[in-house]
C-alpha cells in the first residue's frame, strides 16, 4: 500500500493542487474601483487596534476607527480645527468660563435606536475617571473639578465631581479653572460616552477585557456602526440609520486594513488595493513628489521631535553646553538631506502655529556662537571634553538622525560624541528614570493648544524627563496662563514661558513632524490639517478618476 | 514501536516544563513592562492596571497562578488586546499561518525533490550543478528580499496575481506560500540530493538495474524510498519552523496570522501572550520532531526491525 501510495500518487496530488492553486488567480475590480462605485473607502490604517473600547486604549489607530464608531460632545472641524455641534447642539460658558453647560442634541442616537443622555455621559465619566477602570488617558479630564481626586482614590463619592445631568439633554460641567481647551477635548476618544446597559450586560463597569465592543454587541452613537472585525485582517463600518447627521454622511461603508508594513502598504495603494495610506516610506516619497497631480500629501504634524538633556549630569549640567550643542545643530541641512524634506526645522517645543501661536526663535544655527559658549563652559575647541552618549531606541530613522548630530559636532565643537541604542522599552524604562545624558524624544499633542507641550516641562512632570525645574516657569504655565483674560494675553505667557524654556536649554528642539500620505484622487473631503484629524463624515467618493501614471 | 513512543512523549513533558519557565522568568527580567508607554502613565492608573491583571502579586505567586491556568488550558488575557484572551488570538492565527506552512512545504517538496532527485542523477555535471547553485541561491535569499522581488514582478509589473492579503481576493495565496516555501525547497533539494547519492551506490540499486529494469523505475521504485529518509526527517521541524518562521512573510503579504502576534509579543512585552506562543510553538516543535521520528523509523527497514527486535 505504501508502494502504491508514495509512489505516484502523492507527487500527483501535489502537482495537481499546485496547479489548481495557480489557475485559480486571476485580477478582477481593484478595491479602488469597486469601492468608488459602491461608496466603499478602503484605509490604510497602519495597525491592529489594541480594542475599540474608548476608556481602555491608547493609540492613533484605534482613534480613527473609534471616531468613526463614536461622537464626542462637540467635534473638530476637520479645516480649522475649531469645535463644532457633536453631540452637543451646543455649549454655554458661564461663571467667568469656570461652568460649561453642554445642550445634547434631541436626535442624538445610540445605534440601537436609544437616546443620548446627559446621564449617558455622567456614568462614563464616572467610568473613565474611576481608579479601578485604569484608563491611560484619564488626565484629559483632570480640568474638572475633584477629577484628579477622585482618580487617585482621595474622594469616593463621584456626585463630588463636577459633571451633572440637569436634565435628558443638559450637562453641565464645572472645572477648576477657565480651560480654554476644553470643549476640544470632547473629540478626544477617553471623554466619549459609552451605551451604560450594553457595558454592564458584560461585565462590571470598570472592567477592561469584556467582549462588549464585538461585532454584535458594542452599541455606539457614530456616523457608523461595527459590522465586521477580523483580527489583523481588516475592520468594516457601515454607516448607521441612527446618527442624528445620517443625510451628511455620504459613505455607506469603511474598511479599516491593518498596514503594519508601510512598504506593503505604499504597494498596496499603487496596485488600488487601498485608497489613503496611513504613511508613505521615505525612500519613495521623492518618486512621488515628482509625479504631475501627486498623490502624496504632506501637512504639519502636532509634534515635536527633540532631544532630553540630563541636567544633573556632567558636561550637560552646564547651560552654556547644552546651548552650544544646540547651536551646532544644523537644523535645516538636517532635514533637506536625512529627512527629504518631508520635517520641519524646530527651534521651540511648540510647533508653530497651534491654534494661532507662534513660538518666538530664540536661538539660530550660530556654529561661532556655539563654540564661544563652549569655550566658556570649560571645552576651547573641544579640549578637555569628557564624552557624551546620545540615547535612541533602536530604528534606523533614529540611527540616521543621531549620527548626522554626532557629525555636526564633531565638525562645529571638535567634540566626540557615541551613540547608543536600546530596545523600545528598555528605551522608556531609561528615559523614565532619566537614566542618560541625552535622550532622543518625540511628543505628539493630544489637543491643539501650546499648554500640551508647554506643561511637560514643569518640576517634576511626569514627562519632563530631564530634571529641569523653574518656579516661574511653573507659576506661568501652572496658574498665570490658565487665568489669561483674552488669547493674546495667554498666548504673551506662553512665549514667555518658551523662552525661560530656551534659556535653560534642557531640551534640544530638532524638528517638528509631517503628516504624510497617498490619497487616491477620487477621494474628496479628506482635509489636511494639524492633528491629522479626519472625520469620516465628510469624506466623499468620486468614480472614475485615475492614479496618475505609476511611479516606476 | 508503542513503548518508544510513550517514552518519546514522556520526555517532552520536561522540555516542556522547563521552556515555561525559563520563558516566565526570563520575560519578566527584561525591562520595562506592558503598561510602560511613551507618554508616562499616571501611578494609581498603573497601579489599577497591574491589579486588573494580577501583576501585583509577588511572582512566585503569578508564576504558580499561571501554571495553575495554563494546566486547564487557560493562557490568560492578553495585555496589549484588551477584551481578547491569548487563546482566542492564538485559533484566529493557527488556521492562517498553518494553511500557509502547509502550501509552502507542499512547494518546497515539489521543488525540491524533483531537482534533488535530477541532481542526484548526473552527480558533478551541469545537470548537478545548475539545480544545487539554485537550491543554494535559494537558502542564502531572505523572505524579506524574494517577497518583495516576487510582488514587483508577478503583482505590479505584470499584475498578474494580488500583493496582500489571505483568502480575500482569488490568488492571493500564492506568493506567499512560494517565498516562504522557496528556502525550504533549496534545504530539501540538498537533503535528498545527498540521500539519493548514497542510496544509488548501494549494492540493492545495482542489483535492480542488474535485472534489466528502466532507469527510471529504479529511481522511483528503489532508490526513493531510501533516499527520501534525510527529507522525512527534516519535514518535522521544518513545519514547525515554518509557522514560528512566518512572520516575515506574513507582514510582507499582511496576512493575518500568528507570526506576527508571536513577535510583536515580545516587543510589546506582552507576558500572557509571549508565554502562550511560546509554549504552544515549543509543544508543536517537539510533536513534529515526534512525527518525524517515528515515520523515519518507519520507513527505514533496519530501525523497524530494531524496534520489533526492542519490543
Amino acid at each position: 500500500m505504501l508502494n502504491t501510495f508514495s509512489k505516484y500518487r502523492l507527487p500527483s496530488l501535489l502537482l495537481a493542487s499546485i496547479i489548481l492553486l495557480i489557475t485559480a488567480c486571476g485580477r478582477g475590480e481593484s478595491n479602488v474601483v469597486q469601492g468608488n462605485r459602491d461608496g466603499v473607502l478602503h484605509y490604510g490604517n497602519g495597525a491592529e487596534p489594541q480594542g475599540l473600547d474608548p476608556h481602555v486604549v491608547t493609540g492613533v489607530p484605534e482613534n480613527h476607527i473609534i471616531r468613526a464608531l463614536f461622537e464626542g460632545l462637540a467635534v473638530k472641524n476637520p479645516q480649522t480645527l475649531e469645535p463644532e455641534p457633536g453631540v452637543a447642539q451646543r455649549w454655554e460658558f458661564s461663571d467667568g468660563g469656570r461652568v460649561i453647560t453642554f445642550f445634547l442634541n434631541p436626535d442624538a442616537k445610540w445605534s440601537n435606536g436609544e437616546q443620548v443622555t446627559a446621564s449617558d455621559y455622567v456614568w462614563s465619566w464616572n467610568r473613565a475617571l474611576h481608579p479601578g477602570t485604569g484608563n491611560e488617558y484619564s488626565y484629559m479630564l483632570f480640568p474638572v473639578v475633584n477629577a484628579e481626586a477622585y482618580l487617585k482614590g482621595e474622594i469616593t463619592d463621584f456626585s463630588e465631581v463636577g459633571v451633572k445631568a440637569i436634565d435628558d439633554t443638559t450637562l453641565e460641567v464645572t472645572l477648576n479653572a477657565p480651560t480654554p481647551y476644553f470643549v476640544q477635548l470632547m473629540d478626544h476618544y477617553s471623554t466619549f460616552a459609552v451605551h451604560p446597559e450594553t457595558l454592564m450586560q458584560f461585565g462590571e463597569m470598570t472592567d477592561r477585557y469584556t467582549p462588549w465592543t464585538r461585532v454584535g454587541n458594542i452599541v455606539s452613537n457614530g456616523a457608523f456602526t461595527l459590522t465586521e472585525w477580523s483580527l489583523n485582517r481588516r475592520i468594516v463600518v457601515e454607516k448607521s440609520e441612527h446618527y442624528w447627521d445620517r443625510d451628511k454622511v455620504s459613505l455607506n461603508s469603511v474598511i479599516f486594513y491593518p498596514t503594519e508594513n508601510v512598504v506593503s502598504e505604499e504597494r498596496m495603494f499603487r496596485v488600488e488595493q487601498l485608497h489613503y495610506t496611513q504613511v508613505v516610506p521615505l525612500d519613495k516619497i521623492p518618486a512621488y513628489r515628482s509625479m504631475p497631480d501627486t498623490p502624496y500629501v504632506q501637512a504639519p504634524y502636532l509634534g515635536t521631535y527633540y532631544y532630553l538633556i540630563n541636567t544633573k549630569r556632567p558636561p550637560v549640567n552646564d547651560a552654556r553646553v547644552r546651548k552650544a550643542l544646540s547651536m551646532a545643530v544644523d537644523r535645516e541641512t538636517l532635514v533637506r538631506t536625512v529627512l527629504q524634506e518631508t520635517a520641519v526645522p524646530a527651534y521651540s517645543i511648540t510647533p508653530p502655529d497651534t491654534l494661532g501661536y507662534f513660538p518666538p526663535k530664540l536661538f539660530d544655527y550660530d556654529p561661532e556662537q556655539a563654540r564661544k559658549l563652549l569655550a566658556e563652559a570649560g571645552y576651547p575647541n573641544g579640549d578637555g571634553w569628557p564624552g557624551l552618549e546620545i540615547l535612541y531606541n533602536t530604528q534606523e530613522a533614529h540611527r540616521k538622525i543621531a549620527v548626522a548630530i554626532q557629525q555636526m559636532w564633531k565638525k562645529e565643537l571638535n567634540i566626540d560624541v557615541t551613540l547608543s541604542n536600546q530596545e523600545w522599552k528598555v528605551y522608556l524604562d531609561s528615559v523614565t528614570q532619566i537614566d542618560f545624558q541625552i535622550a532622543r524624544r518625540g511628543w505628539i499633542g493630544d489637543y491643539v493648544d501650546a499648554n500640551n507641550f508647554l506643561d511637560l516641562f514643569i518640576t517634576d512632570g511626569g514627562n519632563n524627563n530631564t530634571y529641569y525645574s523653574d518656579p516661574i516657569y511653573d507659576d506661568l504655565i501652572l496658574y498665570r496662563a490658565p487665568k489669561a483674560e483674552t488669547r493674546e494675553a495667554r498666548y504673551k505667557l506662553f512665549a514667555e514661558a518658551e523662552t525661560r524654556l530656551m534659556e535653560e536649554m534642557p531640551i534640544i528642539p530638532i524638528y517638528t513632524y509631517t503628516s504624510k500620505h497617498l490619497i487616491h484622487p477620487s477621494v474628496e473631503g479628506l482635509y489636511s490639517n494639524l492633528m491629522d484629524s479626519l472625520n469620516l463624515k465628510y469624506v466623499q467618493l468620486v468614480p472614475g478618476r485615475q492614479l496618475p501614471g505609476s511611479t516606476q | 514501536m508503542l513503548r518508544f513512543m510513550l517514552i518519546r512523549i514522556l520526555q517532552a513533558i520536561p522540555v516542556i516544563f522547563v521552556v515555561i519557565t525559563a520563558t516566565f522568568f526570563l520575560v519578566r527580567s527584561a525591562p520595562g513592562g506592558p503598561f510602560d508607554q511613551e507618554k508616562v502613565v499616571i501611578p494609581e492608573v498603573k497601579k489599577a492596571l497591574e491589579a486588573q491583571y494580577k501583576l501585583d502579586l509577588p511572582l512566585h505567586e503569578q508564576y504558580f497562578a499561571y501554571l495553575g491556568d495554563l494546566a486547564q488550558g487557560d493562557l490568560g488575557p492578553s495585555f496589549k488586546y484588551p477584551g481578547r484572551s491569548v487563546n482566542e488570538i492564538l485559533f484566529s492565527g493557527l488556521p492562517v499561518t498553518a494553511e500557509l506552512g502547509f502550501y509552502a512545504l507542499l512547494i518546497a517538496l515539489c521543488i525540491g525533490v524533483t531537482a534533488g532527485v535530477f541532481a542526484s542523477l548526473r552527480p558533478n555535471t551541469a545537470q548537478d550543478y545548475i539545480p544545487m547553485s539554485l537550491a543554494m541561491i535559494g537558502i542564502c535569499m531572505p523572505s524579506f528580499l524574494l517577497g518583495p522581488l516576487l510582488v514587483l514582478v508577478f503583482g505590479i509589473y505584470l499584475d498578474w496575481l494580488p500583493i496582500t492579503g489571505w483568502g480575500d481576493i482569488p490568488g492571493d495565496k500564492i506568493l506567499p506560500s512560494i517565498t516562504l516555501g522557496s528556502a525550504y525547497a533549496a534545504y530539501i533539494a540538498r537533503l535528498s540530493r545527498a540521500g539519493m547519492l548514497e542510496i544509488l551506490s548501494q549494492d540493492y540499486i545495482r542489483t535492480a538495474r542488474a535485472k534489466g529494469l528502466p532507469e527510471w523505475q529504479v529511481v522511483t521504485r528503489h532508490a526513493l524510498r531510501g533516499g527520501l529518509i534525510p527529507v522525512i526527517a527534516f519535514l518535522g521541524p521544518a513545519f514547525a519552523g515554518l509557522l514560528a518562521g512566518s512572520f516575515v512573510v506574513e507582514t510582507i503579504f499582511q496576512i493575518p496570522g500568528l507570526g506576527r502576534f508571536y513577535v510583536q509579543a515580545a516587543f510589546n512585552r506582552d507576558y500572557t501572550m509571549i508565554l502562550g506562543t511560546t509554549v504552544f510553538l515549543s509543544t508543536l516543535i517537539v510533536f513534529f520532531n515526534l512525527v518525524s521520528d517515528i515515520t523515519a523509523a518507519w520507513l527505514n527497514p533496519r530501525l523497524r526491525a530494531q524496534f520489533k527486535g526492542g519490543s
